[in-house]
């Protein structure tokens, strides 16, 4: 493993900023970017769609969230219903997530209508606006990690290790989604917001936003109704509770690793996973050959790492190396923002496409 | 008058699959239906500036490999997020094997 630094200054991470400016002038933005060689015949057997396996999956997923909402209320009041609650929380607080991210991209299912259920479900799980993230996420996959572009930057340099890591109980984050809501629900866009979401859209970002505050408003009112905590544990609080699953899984994707490249393998990050965190995680620990090629289905992905894999870095071994690995990369970029791991790439893949590496990527100071 | 261009050979294009064809400074998508016929739109979404020829095709649908958008190649009518501006759509004819597009 070698280390690199991108010479660049102050970073402006706002969507209508310098840096947004810059990427564009220098042809950072929307541009071509690095993918391994696949034979299309193969490539299209790796893109069908089918059903089975995302149904399985959701059945599954509905009986785990039925059961463990049974077992909190059961035993609500006692510690018996610990149990329940972690399983409830994890299923509706992380694996809502996945289940957004994929029915988002529409690869999840064949059926087109059961990709917007599942979507419009996670999206209220996860108190995101249905509307707004399926803008924000075909950004980040045009733009990923381009600083100014990319809405979905985690790790923004000098990285604040200690709010992304308290992100694992997402009270902060929760919250501030909530007031995104809020914002959207009484009609409002940020600046960013309306530079990623098409006007035509804003009307429905604004109704889908008076949608989830409903919900919520319901839920606050039955919980006063009842006098109990009981109706909040199921709805809106496992976002903060169970959510540490998706986070764990998240700051995997691409932290320490490199900005403002158009070469996946720089700037995200593939990682072997027990069978449970990929149910939850529905395979994208797969993140690299995930943004190489978002048309193929979660379920397919581990026979396109097969086949890839040569081309790529070698994958974190587990989510502790995974981690060992961040945790290095964080400690330098507290020192010197510019720093980034790059990974060796085997004998066997094609060198690195790093042309913006080596610009002086001028910003405003520097 | 319709200016056809020979684009390829029907034996070139996969029932429910397309090929890239460039021509005269333009790109297009040849598309080869399941039911058998042909259709050419422009070659590059509307969404964003990506070639649909490593998308996937989906009965009447093609899905551009970008962003999972997808347009009805026959009518070249925007379909699913992110695209929202539908893609243009040229006639097309096959005769004694080979496939014409009429791109004026
Ligand atoms: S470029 Fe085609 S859907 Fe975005």
């Amino acid at each position: 493993m070698t280390t690199a630094t991108i010479p660049v200054g102050q970073r402006d991470y706002s969507l209508v900023g310098a840096d947004s400016r810059r990427a564009v002038e220098i042809g950072l933005a929307s541009a071509e970017w690095y993918h391994s060689q696949v034979p299309r015949a193969v490539m299209k057997d790796l893109m069908k769609r089918t059903d089975g396996p995302a149904i399985r999956d959701t059945i599954l997923w509905f009986a785990l969230l039925i059961g463990g909402a049974w077992g909190g209320i059961y035993f609500w009041g006692t510690w018996a219903a610990v149990p329940f609650f972690i399983v409830y929380g994890v299923i509706y607080g992380s694996s809502c997530d996945s289940r957004w991210h994929e029915c988002g991209h529409g690869t999840a299912f064949k059926t087109a209508w059961m990709n917007d259920v599942i979507y419009q479900i996670a999206s209220f799980m996860v108190i995101r606006n249905p509307v707004t993230w399926r803008w924000s996420h075909a950004r980040h996959h045009t733009d990923t990690y381009i600083v100014g572009r990319d809405a979905e930057i985690a790790w923004m340099r000098p990285p604040r290790t200690l709010m992304n890591f308290l992100a694992f109980f997402d009270v902060i984050g929760s919250f501030k989604s909530l007031q995104i809501l809020l914002r959207n629900a009484s009609g409002r866009l940020s600046p960013d917001e309306k530079d990623f979401i098409p006007q035509s859209e804003w009307g429905r970002t604004v109704f889908a936003a008076r949608v989830h505050m409903a919900i919520y408003a319901a839920t606050v009112v039955t919980a006063l109704w009842m006098q109990s905590w009981l109706p909040l544990f199921l709805i809106g609080f496992p976002r903060i509770y169970g959510c540490w699953h998706m986070v764990m899984c998240g700051h995997l994707q691409h932290a320490g690793l490199a900005e403002n490249v158009l070469d996946h393998r720089l700037n995200s990050r593939t990682v072997y996973m027990n069978p449970i965190s990929r149910y939850i995680y529905w395979n994208m620990n797969y993140h690299i050959e995930h943004h190489m090629f978002p048309m193929v289905p979660y379920h397919a992905l581990p026979r396109l790492h097969a086949l890839i894999k040569d081309d790529l870095p070698p994958p974190n071994p587990s989510i502790l190396d995974g981690y060992r690995e961040i945790l290095a990369s964080l400690r330098q970029q507290k020192i010197d923002p510019e720093y980034y791991l790059r990974k060796e790439l085997p004998p066997t893949a094609r060198p690195y496409r790093e042309e913006f590496h080596n610009l002086d990527i001028a910003r405003p100071g520097t | 008058m319709p200016e056809w261009i020979r684009a390829c050979a029907e034996t070139d294009i996969e029932r429910e699959d397309l090929i890239r064809f460039d021509h005269a400074g333009s790109t297009y998508a040849i598309y080869h239906a399941p039911d058998g016929q042909f259709y050419a739109t422009a070659g590059r979404c509307t969404h964003e500036d990506v070639h649909l020829c490593d998308g996937l095709v989906m009965g009447h649908l093609i899905e551009c490999p970008k962003h999972n958008g997808q347009f009805d190649y026959r009518t070249g009518e925007a379909k699913r997020a992110p695209v929202c501006v539908n893609l243009r759509t040229f006639p097309v004819k096959a005769k004694d094997g080979l496939v014409f597009i009429d791109v004026d």
